[in-house]
């Protein structure tokens, strides 16, 4: 039999341009999965509540305050963090993997000459585009459904007012969300058999992260994400007995921090996933 | 030979946990069609795991073409695995399953249909390409998986139960198809519990048990060293019985049993060779006539019951 990647098309010789063809192959399967299938219908609803919650307000709501509305824009905004995108997040990308050995088909990516480096990248990307397509344009809705039925005064509060930057900002921080918790997700179901639990635990350190001392806030996604809120919201209630204030951090250093932090569980899921065994039994 | 032309087993051993996988293992696999033959749980999944990286040895190396799976963009490249597993990416159909995974190789779209085409031929199963494979029957299931390992032209083929679920048809067809693959200069490691299917295109086979290798080699080699079961020769000739007198004053005839037909006798011998050039000797003293001379339990299946025995599991 002929090799027919030997030839002289093959791109072995080049490996970007092998690594980059197979990202985009990784890319196209995962994204269709990830968008396309039945299950994601529960991520969707999710990611439509806002806009449902904001839509009937700017429908039912005439004498709504700018100012105070601004206000609880960020309120639901920091509970969608915490919430959709958190729950959402761990569901796509726990599913990335554990979906695969759950449906025995994890094999067949293995069994390609591809670097499984390149296959954890690649399934990474696929789930912060499906999460931030999903939650970005989610949170655009909100945005233009809050400031909308304002009319000419809210027309002028994102052209001429901080608006728009309000709204870079909700997007920026809704992307880092994504990323922050894809990685910590994808990286935790390569480890456990069973996600939820951990989960769980990293739900628990991402609310209560306020009250640890502040060194270790800095290991909680969430702690990045509120020094890039646009507009910040005290600690109330019982909460705000406890809360350590921490050092805030500026923008330069919240961003590359937080990809630093997802860059390295990254790296850990690449070696965790080199010395990944196929026994679905076992799982 | 040289090694980088064979598969190599160096003492590999896999616990899981405290069960045993297999261990000790010591092969040498030149090219051709390799059976692994063994009982359930005997350790043929777990060897054809290892051998593909799926799995990774507790002890010991192995390597396929002077290649590891540590060096997946090489290795991957000579090596087709169609596991046992009887399971699929979700809604998809038989071509883009294909397709998908030679994408995956790095092929561009146009060779990777051309491939994904090309297998789905060579399997018989153009007409049901575009059906969504849950759809498949657990035959059709079967040939889509070895289409799929074939796709990209590997030089080494690992086929876990290729013969399940298949029809007789279909059958035949892919023995054939193994056959002609390893006469290309292929390995083609098979494990089956045909055995007398694939005792007929085997080169050689490595015997299995509670994760050891029993025995290994070509077939008849290790018949030959069976020495506590005497080889049995079935001679069909014109006078049996005066034929099963002369044979039975040989200290070497364990025993001669005529055939039921009248035109034929069994003969147990220790010493095959020998046996050979008495019958010989015997044809031209007394010019007997042959019709034919074949071995009787010189195939995968006896040599299986001889070593392993009947009780270890479907043969």
């Amino acid at each position: 039999m002929s090799q027919p990647e030997s030839s002289p098309k093959s791109r072995r010789d080049l490996p970007w341009s092998l690594w980059t063809s197979q990202l985009l192959a990784v890319l196209r399967i995962e994204l269709r999965k990830s968008l396309w299938m039945r299950r994601s219908i529960w991520i969707y609803l999710l990611a439509l509540a806002p806009v449902s919650i904001i839509g009937l307000h700017a429908l039912l709501d005439h004498n709504a305050n700018l100012e105070e509305d601004t206000r609880v824009f960020a309120y639901i905004f920091q509970f969608y963090l915490h919430g959709a995108i958190f729950f959402a997040c761990m569901g796509l990308f726990t599913w990335l993997f554990r979906g695969e050995i759950v449906e025995k088909s994890l094999h067949y990516y293995f069994l390609v000459p591809m670097r499984r480096e390149v296959l954890i990248v690649g399934k990474f990307l696929a789930g912060v585009l499906a999460s931030v397509v999903t939650f970005g344009g989610s949170v655009l809705l909100a945005f233009i459904f809050m400031y909308g039925h304002f009319g000419a005064a809210g027309r002028a509060f994102i052209f001429d007012g901080p608006g728009l930057g309000h709204l870079l900002a909700y997007l920026g921080v809704a992307t880092l969300a994504c990323v922050g918790y894809g990685s910590l997700f994808l990286a935790l179901s390569l480890v456990f058999k069973n996600p939820i639990l951990p989960g769980i635990v990293v739900l628990l350190w991402e609310t209560f992260h306020a009250v640890l001392p502040s060194l270790l806030q800095k290991l909680s996604v969430m702690f990045y994400l509120k020094q890039l809120s646009p507009v910040s919201i005290p600690p109330d209630g019982i909460m705000a007995l406890f809360t350590v204030v921490a050092e805030p951090v500026p923008a330069w250093i919240a961003v590359p921090g937080l990809l630093c932090l997802c860059g390295a569980i990254l790296v850990f899921a690449c070696f965790k996933i080199r010395r990944t065994e196929i026994s679905y039994l076992a799982d | 030979m040289t090694t980088s032309n064979k598969i190599i087993f160096d003492n590999v051993s896999k616990f899981y946990g405290e069960v045993l996988g297999v261990n000790r293992v010591n092969l040498s696999l030149p090219p051709g069609v390799t059976s692994l033959v063994g009982p359930n749980g005997s350790g043929k999944t777990t060897l054809m795991n290892l051998m593909t990286g799926l799995v990774r040895p507790t002890q010991g190396s192995i390597s396929v073409l002077g290649l590891t799976p540590d060096q997946p963009e090489e290795f991957f490249r000579h090596v087709g695995y169609c596991t046992q597993f009887d399971s699929f990416p979700k809604g998809v159909s038989g071509f883009s399953f294909i397709y998908q995974s030679l994408l995956l190789r790095g092929l561009l779209n146009r060779e990777a249909r051309s491939l994904a085409l090309e297998a789905i031929e060579r399997l018989g199963m153009t007409n049901a390409a575009d059906r969504k494979i849950a759809g498949y029957s657990k035959g059709m299931r079967q040939r889509i998986r070895l289409a799929q390992a074939i796709a990209h032209h590997p030089t080494v083929l690992v086929l876990d139960e290729p013969l399940n679920g298949l029809d007789p048809m279909a059958r035949a067809e892919t023995i054939a198809l193994f056959e002609a693959l390893g006469k290309e200069g292929m390995h083609v490691i098979v494990s089956s519990h045909v055995l007398h299917e694939v005792d007929k295109i085997s080169d050689q086979v490595v015997l299995m048990s509670y994760g050891y290798v029993v025995a290994e080699g070509q077939i008849h080699g290790v018949r030959s060293e069976v020495k506590e079961h005497p080889m049995q020769i079935l001679v069909r000739c014109g006078n049996p019985g005066r034929l099963a007198s002369r044979l039975f004053s040989q200290d070497h005839v364990v025993e001669a049993k005529l055939n039921n037909d009248g035109k034929g006798v069994l003969v147990r011998t220790r010493d095959a060779d020998q046996f050979y050039l008495l019958l010989n000797r015997i044809v031209l003293e007394e010019d007997f006539l042959l019709e034919a001379v074949a071995p009787a339990d010189d195939d995968v299946n006896s040599v299986y019951q001889y070593l392993i025995g009947g009780g270890g599991g479907t043969v």
